[in-house]
């Protein structure tokens, strides 16, 4: 078999596959596990827990002007790579048109050379990212494997499409077998690691959210 | 036993009290950190020592690891297991050096609240026998003696007697059918008797009817902060089973912090049942009584500004209510941070009962000296007096020269009564 069918096929499968059972496994058994029960009363005029959630939820999504300065740096390159991969991965002809042999659905695309622009943004802001995480002292000092693998299994796939892309030291068809794989390593990694944030950030944000809201006093005093 | 095994028990039984707490809030804030480090921006320890092992999030490990080593898939793997070393390493981190002051849950992208987790962590730590060995044992005065500063019954009337006839204030005891049970802090009854005589003061002039009680006395709560369950429990108790007998409908916490947090928010979700009155901050009962024109007060005179205690600004939710009692001032100035953001004083948390944490709390107090000198004001007032305390401490250590005041104190000084003229009081 082919290099590219083998990733094309097999490979790409039983990734997905395990993707998808393991992101389920993590979440529903986060989901399933006892989880306290705040008793206490709230502060009269509490907007519903639900909307406490989201709008929390919303706030995290930009420092507080207290905190701002310091974290600038790492809250946009952050957004940059987010939007990057984002971008590239959701808005690129090609991979439209793979995901569309997959699924059946399509959407429109962004031009490809605006696209590879992007992703040559992003392979900058992750090494940008690398750089920051090992060289600022706390995040030195918490950076477990966990991080530094995740970054690889993340870069990795930019990096090789974009060589891919411009048909760099081999053939195009390994290339682009290379990259499917580093796609595939990627999405096998993602249940076992810290890359599962992209869904338990809506939870941890969600509970603080509510369990802070519930302690606000919104009410005038008086005739309380 | 050899103390080999005895440390592997320990840490053992650490692992096993953690994950018997760990529920599945905790387990998805310690899944989900991403490791960016910017709580440490966030952390005064860290602020002001610079030295990355205060990072809040390094404070999780040994708990992320108890956790990871019990989930799936790492349980299949082995993983490794909580270690001695590890938790003489991370004593200092969990107690000496973390106010579960709530900022790095505010910076946080992820929105992890660290606060909480540090609190089952010293629980897991205690269970293991670990804790600063002062701190530990006020916790145990608790059960023992009533209060961590050994305020026993007996102690607590004699000093009230004694409050009494020398302010000559109405200090009612076991008054049934009162409305209000006022609790105190044995930090204000042994170093600040007059916040306790300014309270009372203030109630009574507002025609408040309130009690003290002789066994529901002590408002703070050491076994909370200590991770001692039992101890924490026991504390609550005294005070509910005081209210219920005197039948009170609001039970007022006077100012401290903790206190406000453990019986306020605690209190129902330990007890396992909810509260038979409603719970205030004094600050709160205050405002109240000035919002329903029951308290008048003159202007502040001179420059202050406001010190938030974390636990009843950040964590309590009653930031605006001290700006509301402080309207009056002349010039109120607010710091930066202030409010929910504010710095803390460093010694939250229990850490202003560690000895051993002295020289890193005046390092943090540096952080409040540089926000009220910037403010220009010549007071800072706060309403904890653990705060005031740990500041006051603090301000002697580096001969500041700004005072420190007790809110309830400085509002007593400016009562009006009904036709604006001062309140006197014969001290």
């Amino acid at each position: 078999m082919e290099l590219l069918e083998f990733a094309r096929g097999p490979a790409l499968m039983f990734s997905i596959t395990v993707f998808i059972a393991g992101v389920l496994f993590r979440i529903f058994s986060l989901l399933f596990m006892w989880r306290t029960k705040d008793t206490s009363a709230a502060h009269p005029g509490q907007k519903p827990e639900i909307m406490a959630a989201l709008s929390d939820i919303l706030r995290r999504m930009w420092p507080l002007a207290t905190y701002r300065q310091r974290s600038l740096f790492q809250w946009i390159n952050g957004y940059v790579f987010h939007i990057g991969l984002f971008i590239v991965v959701f808005f690129l002809l090609p991979h439209i048109l793979f995901i569309n042999d997959l699924t059946g659905l399509s959407w429109g695309h962004l031009p490809n050379n605006l696209v590879y622009a992007i992703s040559i943004v992003t392979l900058i802001s992750l090494i940008a990212a690398l750089i920051m995480r090992a060289s600022n002292p706390p995040q030195r000092l918490i950076s477990t494997f966990d991080d530094y693998f995740s970054w690889l299994v993340t870069f990795l796939p930019v990096l090789s499409g974009i060589v891919a892309t411009m048909h760099i030291g081999a053939r195009y068809e390994t290339l682009l077998a290379l990259h499917i794989l580093s796609v595939c390593l990627l999405l096998i990694y993602i249940p076992f690691g810290k890359l599962m944030h992209f869904f338990l950030v809506f939870i941890t944000r969600g509970q603080t959210g509510a369990h802070i809201a519930h302690r606000r006093r919104t009410t005038v005093l008086k005739g309380e | 036993m050899t103390d080999q095994t005895t440390a592997r028990n320990d840490a053992q039984a650490a692992a096993d009290r953690f994950l018997a707490l760990n529920s599945g809030n905790l387990a998805s804030y310690l899944e989900s950190c991403v490791r960016c480090g910017l709580c440490a921006t966030a952390c005064h320890f860290y602020e002001v020592t610079g030295d990355p092992k205060y990072t809040p999030a390094y404070k999780l490990f040994p708990m992320a690891r108890a956790h990871k080593k019990n989930s799936w898939p790492w349980r299949w793997f082995g993983g490794a297991k909580i270690t001695e070393a590890e938790l003489q390493e991370w004593e200092e981190l969990l107690f000496d050096s973390c106010t579960m002051c709530g900022r790095c849950t505010q910076v946080c992208p992820m929105g992890i609240d660290i606060a909480s987790i540090v609190s089952a962590s010293r629980s897991a730590f205690a269970a293991a026998g670990r804790g600063p060995e002062d701190f530990m044992q006020a916790a145990e005065n608790v059960r023992e003696k009533g209060s961590p500063l050994g305020m026993t019954p007996s102690v607590f009337d004699g000093r009230v007697e004694w409050l009494e006839d020398d302010y000559e204030v109405d200090l009612p005891m076991d008054k049934e059918g009162s409305d209000i049970l006022l609790t105190v802090s044995s930090i204000e009854m042994m170093k600040y008797p007059k916040s306790i005589i300014a309270m009372a003061r203030l109630l009574n002039h507002a025609g408040v009817n309130w009690t003290f009680s002789s066994t529901g006395y002590e408002a703070t709560n050491f076994g909370f902060l200590a991770g001692k369950p039992d101890i924490a429990k026991l504390a609550l108790e005294r005070i509910v089973n005081a209210a219920e007998e005197l039948g009170a409908k609001t039970v007022v916490i006077p100012e401290c912090g903790h206190a406000y947090g453990a019986l306020r928010w605690s209190g129902a979700n330990i007890l396992g049942r909810a509260l038979p009155f409603e719970v205030l901050h004094i600050t709160e009962l205050l405002s109240r009584l000035k919002a329903d024109g029951k308290l008048k007060f003159r202007p502040i005179e001179g420059s202050i500004t406001y010190h938030d205690p974390c636990q009843i600004s950040r964590r309590g939710g009653a930031t605006h209510l001290a700006r509301f009692l402080l309207d009056d001032a002349e010039d109120f100035r607010e710091m930066t941070p202030t409010g929910d953001e504010n710095w803390c004083c460093g010694g939250g948390g229990g850490v202003q009962a560690m000895e051993r944490a002295a020289d890193l709390r005046h390092k943090v107090f540096q952080i409040k000296m540089k926000q009220v000198e910037d403010t220009g004001a010549q007071m800072m007032v706060s309403s904890c007096a653990n705060c005031r305390l740990t500041m006051d401490g603090s301000k002697d250590y580096w001969k500041w020269d700004r005072e420190l005041e007790s809110l309830a104190e400085l509002l007593v000084e400016y009562l009006v009564d009904d036709d604006g003229e001062p309140v006197e009081w014969d001290d």
